[in-house]
């Protein structure tokens, strides 16, 4: 086994300990490896698999269906950009294509660095203060291509 | 038993059993494309979608799931029923306009061309999961399943990879309803083409006559399910006395 797999084996067996290798706690299992990496390592997702006895297409079928689950890297930063009706009005779509262009990356990608990944969502709930631009849990409302800039620079 | 009324024919059945069942028994034709007696229910394809009242209230739903029960009042071909029929079908041809099942089917309801656009790049497998229920139900390999959700949902190997637990048995393309997967032995080899990934696995070669005869893995699951000698299939049915 590789260095980088025995430390993983070693991560799953903690979290797995944690939740008493019980089959039926697959989802929070699979939510510890995505926070500890944030992305589910394949070495993991074997491991666990292997270790709680069931196939691994299950445990692939559940890390492919929910979206908080991701299995390639992914940014130290989450950017969601609202585009709901109400953001979408306000503009929200030129918003978006700003943030784009100042990364290089479409909505749903990772940048080279690993330092944002950029999502869209639709509707978070404060319509009226949008368009609505959501980094980690920082949420900045009436936003404008102007702002794009100065709002991601100010993150490391 | 119960008694119920299936297009207007009053007849017997045992409770609980599926009204498609009942339907079949009755020599009355649902088509189905997901429904499969070696594994169990699952009502992905929607094709075989009845009317049923009871209490004065009628509904649309799935016959393969639905139960008979006493008195229930069956529409298998009522306006309604062709109309969610033919919009299943149109949809299903939509999503895989390659599929000679398909086809036939649309003309059959006399569709000429699905109102909705095509799908490009095509395949032929409508998601019915019926090859990896039987993989994992049938065969207990469980080397294929559906992923992701929504519109990217597909049948796959996990990381679209060579699937570890494939035996190579090819239960998949047996039982898919629409044949979109395929199966070729070349020379030592088996190749197994599916929607997303495509494999290759081992033949045995008999010890007597020198035919490649069936995959290595298949043969290796049995041994293991059935507690064989190592060398029980090192002769093909053929040579064997
Ligand atoms: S490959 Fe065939 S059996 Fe498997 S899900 Fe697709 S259509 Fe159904
Ligand atoms: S539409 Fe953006 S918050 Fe509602
Ligand atoms: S046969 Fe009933 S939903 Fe497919």
């Amino acid at each position: 086994m590789s260095e980088q797999a025995t430390r993983i084996s070693e991560k799953v067996s903690a979290i797995l300990d944690k939740y008493r290798h019980e089959e039926g706690m697959l989802v929070s299992i699979l939510q510890d490896i995505q926070a500890e990496y944030n992305h589910l390592p394949k070495d993991a997702l074997v491991e666990v698999s292997r270790r709680l006895g069931i196939p691994l297409t299950q445990v692939y079928s559940v890390a492919t269906f929910f979206k908080a689950f991701s299995l390639t890297p992914r940014g130290r930063h989450s950017i969601h950009v609202c585009l709901g009706t109400a953001c979408h009005v306000r503009g929200a779509v030129r918003v978006l294509d700003e943030v784009e262009r100042e990364l290089g990356i479409k909505a749903g990608e990772t940048t080279a660095d690993l330092k944002y990944t950029l999502e869209r969502v639709n509707c978070v709930g404060a319509c009226a203060l949008g368009p609505i631009v959501i980094v980690d849990d920082q949420f900045s409302g009436e936003m404008t291509i102007d702002k794009v800039k100065p709002m991601l620079t100010s993150y490391d | 038993m119960v008694t119920l009324t299936i297009d207007g024919r009053e007849v017997r059945a045992e409770e609980g059993k599926v009204l498609l069942e009942v339907a079949r028994d009755n020599r009355i034709d649902i088509p189905a494309l997901c429904q499969h007696d070696s594994v169990a229910a699952y009502g992905a394809c929607r094709l075989c979608m009845v009317e049923i009242s009871r209490k004065g209230r009628e509904k649309l739903v799935a016959s393969c799931l639905y139960p008979a029960e006493e008195g229930l009042v069956v529409k298998t071909d009522s306006p309604r029923v062709i109309h969610v029929r033919r919009t299943v079908t149109e949809l299903l041809l939509a999503r895989c306009p390659d599929s000679e099942v398909l086809q036939d089917l649309a003309r059959k309801l006399g569709i000429e061309r699905p109102r909705f656009s095509l799908e490009e790049g095509n395949h032929k497998c409508i998601l019915c999961a019926l090859c990896t229920r039987a993989c994992e139900q049938v065969v207990g390999a469980s080397a294929i399943s559906l992923a992701n959700r929504g519109t990217a949902r597909q049948m796959a190997t996990p990381f679209h990879a060579f699937s570890e637990a494939c035996i190579a048995c090819g239960t998949c393309a047996e039982i898919c309803p629409t044949r979109a997967i395929d199966i070729n032995d070349v020379g030592d080899t088996r190749i197994i083409v599916m929607p997303n990934v495509t494999m290759e696995f081992k033949l045995k070669q008999c010890s007597v006559c020198g035919s490649y005869w069936a995959p290595e893995r298949q043969l290796e699951h049995i041994i293991r399910q059935a507690g064989l000698p190592d060398n029980a299939f090192d002769k093909c049915p053929d040579c064997r006395d």
